[in-house]
């Protein structure tokens, strides 16, 4: 029985397949790394698209048959709100979820024809702003419809490129978010456990080796962060229509960031189930390492929208690469060498992680 | 006793913790076939000296051979001829017990069919069910179905009969009974005295990490009785635990 030599790759192998196995039939490694991502996605994915609406309500008594109105009904940007009264106008105005109210009126004298009154609120200046430009614009051609321009003539056109939807900001974050929290949460449990019900003990007195236990763990743990990773992405293409440039090549593009981000991730993880001197006191400590990542490393806004001093930090953290490199792979179709100066900040975070990893780690 | 071919050998084995010894010069053999046991009390040193053994623990000084394998030198090597249950050992989470066999089955690098490991210890019927959900007398035998699975000269119990019923402590020494008369040698380490009476060819007492004592059951006992010992109260030819077994049965049951 014992005459064929002993096959470390076996032992890995089995290693992985057992872990693989309950880590899809954990609750916690499937809602983290599936659910919570997709959820967002699904959240982004129907709120996203629209673009700016300002909505303009119509004043009770305006008149409704003329070239302003028609033109404001045919303006994309502009939503108008009729068969409101005054006295419901009013509040809606001062909270801001009207931006303005227009009211046309023939004019009596003449010329112009008609005279247009914009009430604004300050409560919604912004919108305000955007509308005053969309009518000025609007009403300089009313005006000079039938005149020869003076001084210039504008010509307007348009380039129609790649539509840039919120789903292909929004995905890659989640993409990003959900192998941050399988790799630090999971990895840190997982090894935690197994070091406190001395599962890892009972591997000991067999002849695995150390290294095929972490190789087989790891394993099973990239193999299921690489599926849901997949997951994601094909929801997200195929229901939101996420940008993939050059198909199955971004993808693939994709996965291999998602490796070595995973792998980092991991980092801390390992690093976690060091530290932690009991099951209570992982998830406070994967919070502190996932949390921050988590809101400063662009996951949901661009970090371009951050105060100049909170920028920096942005700028250290791991995940903030991961997610600018996966967001040009994949709306940019950037190769993986375009991306080298990320995935090199992410190398020498790994490098840094595994060196405090290894010194942390316990085995019992 | 000289015919026989010595298994394992320990010669001054100790071991020292930071702030206090828990092996003092420990020696013994133990022999092809048999089964040896390590009584104590608690802190004795008893699971010490197993886990050095077994190579789970690095020893502080003496000499140990598992069937003339080196425990420093070639740890390895032993532990692929050695089946080990430990205490209180936990599994893999989510598995079921035909996944935890495959599990061990490419830990150890042997081919087993899951389920004939399981029939040996009664256990074909929990197949599909998970480790936490096994009875104590369960969880025992399994732990005892992994240390099978890489056909080893030798295994190592500690304490497989701790807080069983008395039918499954009696099941379980017949599955030891069992295994030894297949060939295996059997240590193991028990707090129950007529469990070592019944079970064990030989003993050796361990207090305080030394042993004191070391000999077959017969032999201990006769050598109390002829140094004049006397039980206060007259032995009766049966006991309570007989009365329980006589009274509740002895057949294998669901919960045990």
């Amino acid at each position: 029985m014992n005459n064929k030599p002993y096959s470390n790759t076996k032992a890995t192998l089995a290693l992985a397949k057992a872990s693989f196995r309950s880590i899809m039939r954990s609750p916690s490694a499937v809602v983290f790394t599936l659910a919570f991502p997709l959820i967002f996605i699904l959240v982004f994915g129907f709120l996203g698209g629209g673009g700016v609406k300002v909505d303009l309500a119509i004043a009770p008594g305006s008149d409704l048959q003329n070239p302003i109105i028609k033109a404001l009904e045919q303006n994309s940007v502009v939503r108008l709100i009729k068969d409101k009264d005054t006295a419901e106008l009013k509040p809606l105005l001062e909270k801001g979820n009207i931006d303005a109210v227009i009211n046309v009126q023939k004019n009596a004298a003449g010329t112009p024809a008609y005279l247009a009154n914009i009430q604004y609120t300050s409560a919604s200046i912004d919108k305000g702003n955007i509308l005053r430009s969309v009518l000025n614009n609007m009403l300089y051609i009313i005006n000079t419809k039938d005149v020869k321009p003076s001084i210039a003539q504008l010509n307007e056109s348009t380039v129609h490129g790649r539509i840039y939807r919120t789903i292909d900001f929004i995905l890659p974050g989640q993409l990003g978010f959900s192998l941050l929290s399988t790799g630090v949460f999971g990895t840190a449990f997982v090894f935690f456990s197994l070091r406190q019900n001395l599962v890892i003990k009972r591997f000991f007195a067999t002849p695995v080796s150390r290294s095929s236990i972490i190789f087989g763990e790891g394993i099973a743990r990239i193999g299921f962060a690489l599926l849901g990773a997949v997951f994601i992405i094909t929801i997200g293409h195929f229901f939101f229509h996420f940008t993939l440039i050059h198909g199955v090549v971004t993808v693939l593009n994709m996965l291999v960031l998602a490796l070595m981000g995973l792998i980092v991730f991991m980092g801390f993880g390992f690093i976690v189930s060091g530290m932690a001197k009991s099951e209570s006191t992982i998830p406070p400590i994967s919070n502190i390492i996932t949390l921050p990542q988590f809101l400063l490393s662009g996951t949901f806004f661009s970090i371009d929208a951050f105060p100049t001093w909170l920028q920096p930090i942005s700028r250290a953290l791991p995940l903030t690469y991961l997610n600018d490199a996966m967001r040009k792979v994949a709306f940019e179709g950037a190769g993986l060498w375009d991306v080298k100066h990320q995935i090199l900040i992410m190398v020498i975070w790994g490098i840094g992680i595994y060196a405090v990893a290894v010194r942390v780690f316990k085995w019992e | 006793m000289d015919d026989k071919k010595v298994m394992i050998s320990v010669k001054n084995l100790v071991k020292k913790y930071d702030d206090f010894i828990a092996v003092q010069g420990i020696s013994f053999d133990v022999y092809e076939n048999e089964i040896f046991g390590l009584l104590g009390p608690n802190g004795a040193g008893k699971t010490t000296t197993l886990e050095i053994i077994e190579t789970l623990r690095e020893k502080t000084s003496g000499e140990i051979f598992v069937d003339g394998l080196s425990v420093e030198k070639e740890a390895n090597k032993i532990k692929q001829i050695i089946g080990v249950q430990l205490q209180a050992a936990g599994y893999y989470p989510n598995l079921n017990l035909v996944e935890l066999m495959e599990l061990f089955s490419g830990l150890y690098g042997v081919d087993i069919k899951p389920m004939e490991m399981l029939e040996k210890v009664n256990l074909q019927d929990k197949a599909k069910a998970k480790y936490k959900a096994l009875s104590g007398g369960q969880k025992q035998r399994f732990s005892i179905a992994t240390t099978l699975i890489n056909s080893p000269k030798i295994i190592f119990l500690d304490e497989p009969t701790t807080g069983l019923d008395p039918q499954a402590r009696r099941n379980l020494w017949d599955l030891i009974t069992e295994i030894r008369n297949q060939g295996t040698t059997v240590v193991l380490t028990t707090h129950y005295m007529d469990e070592a009476e019944q079970l064990c060819d030989r003993v050796a007492f361990v207090e305080r990490g030394e042993i004191i004592a070391l000999d077959t059951p017969d032999n201990l006992i006769d050598q109390l009785v002829s140094s004049g010992f006397e039980r206060k109260k007259e032995v009766k030819k049966a006991n309570l635990e007989d009365v329980f077994i006589n009274l509740t049965g002895k057949e294998w049951r669901e919960d045990n």
